[in-house]
């Protein structure tokens, strides 16, 4: 089949993904929250259910716990299945069948069971979605052997991700920044099953090695766009399969950069910045700078625009970052600066960045 | 049905007796060394309920699912291996007493944590629903799974889709050492099930000929697609929670209670059922006894002899390939 790239964002990605398998698996179905509703997931289902029936699309009461295991139960059954939450808050409720259930039914029957379920929970960020409303949680599901983690941050590894996500024999939390739906980007149309690997290099670079994922990711990319500019090339690693955790890739990119800079979605400390730092003393890689973790400060979300200022790891602490790292001659980092400010327009923090619009 | 069904019946309900009571006796040796809740006193509420199922049928468990493995026809040789660890365990060594299963059977799995177990045999009736499948899904909870809020999440949605699924709720009054008064207003379980229109029954778990009669009434409204059904069956267990012994000196349950409910023992009842219809005689019941006690202890021989898993086999199956 010939590749049909196209312009799409987010959004239609994560729709086509989802249309492409229901097609393509007769018995996989869909469960969630209000699957049927005028929002129906920020459009991501939109059109799902007309097209493929109540038999396929099933509305889940308000029931996590239980709807989840059921969820797993029917995929040990034989019949994948694909859980949409609006929060990521709202799986808490189900960590009892995900941990115990989902990440160790193959465990357990010593493989003769195997639970293909993706659980897709979306981050909310900005317009004082506060405590509640705005975790991640990666670190935690990264740390349950059993489980895998996916979070995709362009709309082409969204479509790519899921896909292989749902056709995955096991359990995916699917981790989707609610920011990132804006984004555009062109797409493989192509229905295509790819191996969930740790790492997706996004740039390649020889001077420093970012690591980031989800919307971190895409500041990241805006940084190092005007640090070439500068002669200064970053190799760009997504972190977009960090359960279950393959550093080799990393490990070939610090051996050339011998620098780095991990940014963490969630909080900094026990972030997965932290295991990954571990992994690169203990496998002795010789750094010329200190490692840096960028990652949320030890405290709740709050929801004032007053109060989340400096809470983000965005631009300007990722360029600090750097220069702490390479050392950079003053007047350089100044016009680096500068020229990260003109790039970037002046919004207030708690709405999206039109240049996560992309296209990427 | 005929005597000889009756007799198979016996045979099983001895079976999980003899079994649980060479367990108990061997514990102290300390070759089986994990967790044990064993189900004497409630063997009946697994065997004259789970006999009635055909093999596609699945069933789900709890912590307490030796009697439900058994029943369901579950390898012996495969349980007593994986109590003691054994490479040749149902499930390798790497689940223990708590985490029974053989899918040669279909017993799904037993889920130790309560309630647990009820979400995935909840997924499993809606597989059975979605693809039009004659076969039903049982799973075995106790009186405290009423407490949990997953039971009430996946009754409402069992009810809701009518999918066939068969609840049986042994309650046997105590969780871990706490009475069910403690935990519940009173010891009728089945106002759950009528709170989500639930079809329902109560009756005495230790009686063969009430629990036969309840359970046919039950798989065969099930099997017809009317959606669930909510057994609640009321016994006793004769052991400790969690382990191999008696532990009425804690004086946690009256001494009235136990010998009231140690009166009712199933096994007797069920040979006293089976004399009094005439099926058989004393003698004939003995002859039947001892053999599956000597084939019981042969088993226990067996998986004691039988080698350990490799250590490597720990790091198998985190992912399915």
């Amino acid at each position: 089949m010939q590749n049909k790239k196209n312009l799409t964002n987010f959004v239609e990605a994560i729709k086509l993904a989802i249309f492409q398998s229901l097609k393509k698996d007769k018995k996989f179905f869909l469960m969630g929250e209000g699957v049927n509703d005028p929002s129906s997931m920020w459009g991501t289902i939109k059109g799902v259910a007309e097209k493929f029936g109540k038999k396929r699309i099933i509305e889940m009461p308000i029931s996590e716990n239980g709807l989840i295991g059921a969820a797993i139960g029917s995929a040990i059954n034989g019949t994948r299945v694909l859980v949409n939450l609006q929060r990521v808050e709202f799986s808490l409720y189900a960590f009892e069948q995900i941990i115990n259930n989902a990440a160790k039914s193959c465990y357990i029957s010593r493989g003769k069971h195997s639970v293909p379920i993706v659980i897709r929970l979306v981050v909310g960020r900005g317009w004082g979605q506060g405590p509640e409303h705005a975790q991640s949680f990666e670190n935690i599901f990264s740390s349950i052997p059993g489980l895998k983690v996916v979070i995709p941050a362009f709309p082409n590894e969204a479509k790519d991700l899921l896909v292989s996500s749902i056709f995955d024999k096991n359990p995916v939390i699917f981790i989707e920044h609610r920011w990132l739906h804006f984004s555009e980007g062109k797409i493989d149309k192509n229905f295509k099953i790819k191996t969930l690997k740790t790492f997706n290099k996004i740039l390649d670079g020889k001077d420093i090695t970012i690591v980031a994922n989800s919307i971190n990711i895409l500041e990241a990319y805006r940084v190092a766009k005007i640090l070439k500019e500068f002669n200064i090339s970053v190799d760009l690693l997504n972190l977009c399969v960090p359960n279950p955790l393959n550093c080799s890739e990393l490990f070939k990119s610090i051996k050339k950069t011998k620098n780095i800079i991990i940014v963490d979605l969630g909080h900094k400390l026990l972030g997965l910045g932290s295991e990954i730092i571990a992994q690169i003393f203990e496998n002795n890689i010789k750094l010329k700078s200190a490692p840096i973790r960028l990652g949320l400060p030890f405290h709740p979300t709050p929801s004032s625009l007053g109060l989340i200022k400096n809470y983000y790891p965005d631009g300007p602490s990722l360029l600090n970052a750097i220069n702490k790292t390479l050392n950079l001659n003053k007047n350089k980092f100044q016009n680096i600066l500068k020229k990260y400010k003109k790039n970037k327009k002046k919004m207030p923090i708690d709405v999206p960045d039109p240049y996560f619009k992309g296209p990427f | 049905m005929n005597k000889i069904k009756f007799l198979n019946l016996y045979k099983k309900s001895y079976l999980i007796r003899c079994v649980e009571n060479l367990i108990s006796e061997n514990y102290s040796k300390n070759k089986m060394r994990c967790p044990i809740h064993l189900s004497i006193g409630q063997e009946v509420c697994a065997t004259g309920l789970i006999s009635f199922l055909n093999k596609k049928d699945k069933l789900y468990s709890n912590h307490r699912c030796h009697a439900h493995y058994l029943a369901k026809g579950g390898n012996l040789d495969a349980m007593l291996s994986e109590i003691h660890g054994k490479k040749n365990g149902c499930v390798g060594g790497v689940g223990g007493s708590m985490h029974l299963q053989d899918l040669n059977v279909n017993l799904v799995a037993s889920i130790p944590i309560v309630s647990s177990a009820i979400a995935l045999a909840t997924g499993s009736a809606l597989n059975q629903k979605r693809s039009n499948s004659k076969n039903i899904t049982v799973v075995y909870i106790g009186d405290a799974a009423l407490e949990e809020g997953i039971f009430h999440e996946c009754a409402n949605f069992c009810s809701l889709h009518k999918l066939p699924i068969l609840f049986v709720c042994e309650n046997n009054l105590f969780s871990v050492y706490t009475n069910i008064l403690e935990r519940q207003i009173d010891t009728n379980l089945t106002k759950y099930a009528k709170a989500f229109s639930i079809k329902n029954d109560e009756i005495d778990g230790n009686k063969i000929d009430q629990v036969i009669l309840y359970s046919q009434k039950a798989i065969n409204y099930v099997k017809s697609g009317k959606g669930p059904y909510f057994i609640q069956m009321n016994t006793y267990r004769f052991k400790e929670h969690c382990g191999p012994s008696n532990d009425d000196h804690l004086k946690y349950r009256k001494t009235s209670e136990i010998n009231l409910w140690k009166n009712k023992d199933p096994i007797t009842y069920f040979r006293k059922f089976l004399l009094k219809k005439n099926y058989f005689s004393s003698e004939q019941l003995n002859k039947e006894d001892l053999k599956i006690e000597k084939k019981v202890k042969n088993a226990f021989k067996k998986a004691e002899k039988s080698p350990y898993p490799n250590n490597k086999e720990a790091r198998k199956f985190v992912y399915a390939e």
